[in-house]
């Protein structure tokens, strides 16, 4: 995954604009809440793929005398949330209503949080390609999302806008970030750790495509050294973690440019095209929208009590920075292996599932299994859900299949077929062991005959060793291996190759 | 026999009960005076004889298997079984209309019971109908209603109080025992007074909201409106309690002590004996009739002979109460109102942008009252006005309910007061002048910011037109209110007032007199210059 990633990273804006200008990057996430029903009424959230307007009631289609309540589940999502990236607490927090007309907004104002988040001055921490970054997180709140226009032409060619309310009242997370972020990379890698902290600790699924985490870019530039921000311009539109990459390096270099030729920068709402790789204006903001904020009188003010918080501290999960360094400090992996284990939910769940029925494993073995020939297997048949070893192959048979190469029973070379065929046909590593005959042969004496078949039948790589050089050993070692069907170890062949060819020189005899 | 439509609630109660008289007979009765008389009140907006009956049926039944069962069983029902009620037409019935007296809501059928409509469904109450407002509740007179104006049944050419102005004037003209109306600064308490019936606006949170039309969500409460306060308490008894889909009600218990408020006069008076009452002087506004200021201090004077205690007090805030409600209301109105967009329901206006759209449905769909109030609002609550006007108004609104707090904390049962400064005005009187019309509820709605419960209760005649007394309890105090109403109502049973029907009543029943809509035609006639005065009130601007 982050090998694809990484052949077709994009290009970072030349280093000259970089050189002159700091980009300053603030970024604002929304997430869809994982909760079986919305965030003010009990309709459910299970309405991806339903037919439009099924999943509706008067509250969230905004109904004459409908009222809110509040989805408990939803306020402990984000006060999880705010755990997580270590925010302070409101004692008491209150809604908002945030008024303007649309289409998609039933009651002519979303229900939001505006004087008081119900988590403040947080902070989260990932790394990049230069190091780590720590980002501050300027408040997370809760508000309810909107319905979902639909822009059609009817069979007699009249263009309508067609409104589906499933998606009302959905509970969304917004989490804005402090201006701290200054480079594409950054800006994606943020997203990226973001939605893998919000994965790990249950509150969303946070699928950008399927539009469950939505990230937008306020970028500006100014030039080094400068105090003041520069003019701010909002990136909509960005539905992939490249595409977040992508669209604020654009926008870096599209700012640069016109600094650069003089021509003033306008405050705007920017679009990212990912077919054209550009950015284009959706609307310039002339004049700050008055929202006209006021506390919605239909819910009371909620009170963060110290007891429920500290439930939901207990119920948190290992969070995937801690888990990186405990992977490196505790299991002794390498930085890379446990952040790539980390970012994998199926990878994640297959290394700790194997670690804990076969605790005696060594890690950076089962790591090397994991991310290897595992991963690669499981990407083949597409093995892409978190629950990746379920049903398809058992934690139990990973570790036997382990253990008989640590034994010295099976050579890694019989181990990466009965893995493929573990994983194809669920059959257990035992009975695929037993059909096929595999059984390693680590027996000086038994490998003795092929060996020195081996050596009689290729005098020319025979002269090369000798000849002085040492890779041509490693033929001879292939040939050997094809010998006994790739059940001789190879370790074991190797030194009993060296023993005879630096021992006995037929040719200086 | 009696004429059915004369007996209270209770008796019917009992009638029902002892097999006398069966809910269809006693809804046909309700009927058919409302059908008559709608053309010379128009208290209602609809009657819905069918449903009406279907329901009644239903009712007669239960009661019949209850008789059947035993009389424990028959004991067991509520009071307001099989007994017509009527609803102001801004209460949800799943297929119902639900117009709040505005266009905008033209057409609209609703798809859900309110959560009223659900209790007194349970209760087995009979709707017979929904009755006319002011436009989303906006208004002290019905004059703002988009279907026209109700006519008083005391004088024809007079209002009947508002918003709630069809549910009072209904239950006035016997057309129901009981009537549900809301009251956001007023609005069930003067319509009552100018009707001469009891209306009460219980505490801020004791009836949910779910289901009824919002005007301005802090202070709407919905209420009961009868011609005593036994059936007031009972019809309360039937709507409050918490409901969990409004997050607003209280979880207060309701006490079933409603339904036993003491039949006898001798008992209900003897509650009064030792009661502290505070009598607020900032009450006895400027422009008060002095019909009215009278008949109150009567009102006073008798609940002091039957041994309260009545001492003056100051609130001294209540100058402001106007000034904020008239930010805090139209604040939250102009929010509540924001989902009338020709959408989802109503009329959809205007063949154009979205924009234009929203114009044209807006524009046209709200009343002037309505569309000022919005701007009033949407004004106090802009980027640079907000802390001027909104959050000043709500700590002036914090101070207004430690006026109250204050006096309960000093011991005060609860305070008597006038409920309208004047008698019912007639038509036309006050359109020319917001102001004035705002006015009509300095009395009230400083009990509506407070959250407070209040009543309102008849205290006799002034020129011939019913004068109300309003008492104002501390918070969940509905029972002692009731009690207190109970016990006025002991101590003057024998008043010659209480024998009088409403004066025009007979004349509601002539075809050919005039409509109220071509009363009040005639009356704006004669004011149209003046609502185009510059001096027509400066919240107009």
């Amino acid at each position: 995954m982050t090998a694809v990633r990484q052949a077709t990273r994009p290009k970072s804006p030349p280093s000259s604009v970089l050189e002159r200008y700091e980009p300053v990057i603030g970024i604002e996430v929304h997430c869809q809440l994982r909760t079986a029903s919305k965030m003010f009424c009990s309709c459910s959230t299970a309405y991806d793929g339903a037919p439009p307007n099924t999943h509706t009631c008067p509250v969230c289609l905004g109904l004459p005398g409908a009222l809110p309540t509040i989805n408990r589940r939803a306020v402990e999502h984000v006060l999880t949330t705010g755990l997580a990236i270590e925010a302070t607490f409101p004692e008491t927090t209150r809604w908002e209503r945030k008024n303007y007309f649309y289409p998609d907004l039933p009651k002519g104002y979303q229900i939001s949080q505006y004087a008081i988040p119900l988590a403040a001055a947080g902070r989260l921490t990932f790394e990049t390609s230069e190091g780590a970054i720590s980002v501050g997180i300027t408040r997370a709140h809760l508000e309810e999302d909107t319905a979902k226009l639909i822009h059609s032409t009817t069979a007699d060619g009249r263009r309508v806008s067609l409104i589906d309310f499933n998606r009302s009242g959905a509970p969304l997370m917004e989490i804005v970030t402090e201006p701290e972020v200054h480079s594409a990379e950054a800006a994606r890698r943020y997203a990226e750790e973001l939605q893998l902290m919000l994965r790990a600790i249950g509150v969303s699924d946070a699928d950008m495509e399927r539009g469950q985490m939505r990230v937008e870019a306020n970028v500006s530039l100014r030039p080094r050294g400068a105090k003041e921000f520069g003019t701010r311009v909002e990136i909509k539109n960005m539905n992939s973690f490249r595409s977040v990459e992508r669209a604020v390096g654009h926008e870096i270099e599209r700012q640069a440019a016109a600094l650069d030729a003089g021509e003033p920068l306008v405050q705007e709402t920017r679009g990212w095209d990912d077919g054209r790789g550009a950015t284009y204006r959706m609307r310039v903001k002339e004049t700050s929208d008055d929202y006209r904020y006021f506390p919605e009188p239909d819910l009371p003010p909620l009170h963060v009590e110290a007891p429920g918080l500290e439930e939901l501290r207990a119920r948190l999960p290992e969070l995937p920075s801690a888990r990186r360094a405990r992977y490196t400090s505790d299991l002794v992996l390498s930085a890379y292996d446990a952040g790539v284990i980390v970012s994998d939910p199926a990878m994640l769940t297959a290394f700790e599932a194997i670690l804990a029925v076969g605790p005696q494993l060594p890690p950076k073995e089962v790591a090397n299994l994991v991310t290897g020939d595992y991963g690669r297997a499981a990407k083949e048949i597409d093995l892409r859900t978190p629950a990746g070893l379920v049903g398809l192959s058992e934690p139990g048979e990973l570790a036997d299949l382990l253990r008989r190469i640590l034994d010295g029973k099976l050579s890694r070379a019989n181990a990466k077929e009965v893995l493929a065929e573990h994983i194809a046909k669920g059959s257990s590593v035992a009975s695929i062991v037993d059909a096929r005959g595999f059984r390693q042969i680590s027996d000086v004496s038994a490998l003795a005959a092929t060996v020195d078949e081996v050596l009689a039948a290729n005098p020319a790589a025979v002269a090369d060793y000798r000849a002085g050089k040492p890779q041509a050993i490693r033929f001879l070692v292939g040939q050997v291996m094809k010998a006994t069907r790739g059940q001789a170890n190879a370790a074991v062949v190797q030194a009993t190759l060296r023993e005879r060819l630096d021992a006995a020189d037929p040719g200086h005899a | 026999m009696t004429n059915l439509t004369r007996l209270l609630a209770h008796e019917m109660a009992d009638l029902l009960r002892r097999g006398e008289v069966t809910s269809r007979t006693l809804t046909e009765a309700h009927l058919a005076p409302a059908e008559r008389q709608n053309h010379a009140l128009h208290a209602w907006l609809t009657i819905d004889r069918e449903r009406a009956l279907d329901e009644a049926d239903a009712a007669d039944a239960r009661l019949a298997a209850a008789r059947a069962e035993g009389v424990d069983a028959a004991k067991r029902l509520h009071p307001l079984l099989g007994i017509p009620v009527a609803l102001k037409d801004l209460v949800s019935i799943a297929g119902g209309q639900a117009t709040a007296g505005s266009r905008i809501l033209d057409g609209y059928r609703s798809p859900y019971d309110a959560h009223i409509t659900e209790r007194l469904r349970d209760v087995g109450a009979v709707v017979l109908g929904k009755t006319n407002m002011d436009e989303f509740a906006m208004g002290s007179s019905t004059e703002h209603s988009a279907y026209g104006p109700t006519s008083n049944p005391w004088a024809l050419d007079r209002v009947p109080g508002g918003s709630s102005g069809g549910s009072s004037a209904a239950v006035a003209a016997f057309h129901v025992p009981l009537g549900i109306g809301t009251d956001t600064g007023g609005s069930i308490r003067q319509p009552a007074a100018l009707c001469g019936v009891v209306g009460m606006k219980p505490t801020y949170g004791r009836v949910s909201r779910y289901g009824i039309v919002a005007f301005a969500s802090s202070l709407d409460q919905i209420g009961p409106f009868a011609r005593d306060a036994r059936d007031a308490a009972a019809l309360l008894h039937v709507v409050a309690g918490r409901d969990d889909r409004d997050s607003t009600s209280a979880p207060v218990p309701v006490p079933d002590e409603l339904l036993a408020l003491p039949a006898s006069n001798d008992e209900a008076a003897a509650w009064l004996r030792g009661r502290r009452l505070g009598l607020p002087k900032e009450y006895f506004v400027a422009g008060m009739e002095p019909g009215v200021e009278e008949r109150v201090r009567e009102g006073v004077a008798a609940l002091e002979g039957a041994g309260a205690r009545v001492e003056e007090v100051s609130l001294p805030h209540t100058e402001y109460g106007l000034a904020t409600y008239y930010i805090v209301a139209p604040a939250e109105a102009s929010a509540n109102l924001a989902r009338y967009d020709g959408i989802r329901y109503g009329p959809r206006l205007g063949d154009g942008t979205v924009l234009e759209n929203y114009l044209a449905t807006r524009g046209r769909g709200f009343g002037a009252e309505v569309k000022r109030r919005i701007m009033l609002g949407t004004y106090a609550l802009s980027a640079g006005y907000y802390d001027a006007y909104y959050l000043k108004a709500q700590k002036v609104r914090t101070l207004i309910k430690q006026d109250f707090d204050s006096l309960w904390a000093q011991g005060f049962d609860a305070l008597v007061a006038p409920t309208s400064p004047t008698v019912a005005f007639p038509f036309g009187a006050r359109m020319a002048d917001p102001v004035s019309m705002y006015l009509s509820d300095a009395c009230t709605l400083p009990v509506n910011m407070a959250g407070l419960p209040g009543i309102s209760i008849p205290c006799g005649l002034a020129e011939g037109l019913p004068v109300g007394l309003q008492f104002i309890g501390a918070a969940w105090s509905e029972l002692e209110l009731l009690r207190l109403s109970r016990a006025y109502e002991a101590i003057t049973a024998d008043a010659e007032w209480r024998t009088l029907e409403p004066t025009d009543l007979p004349r509601a029943d002539d075809p050919s007199t005039p409509t109220p809509t071509e009363r009040a035609r005639a009356a704006s006639a004669g004011v149209s210059q003046a609502l185009t005065s510059p001096q027509a009130g400066v919240l107009r601007s």
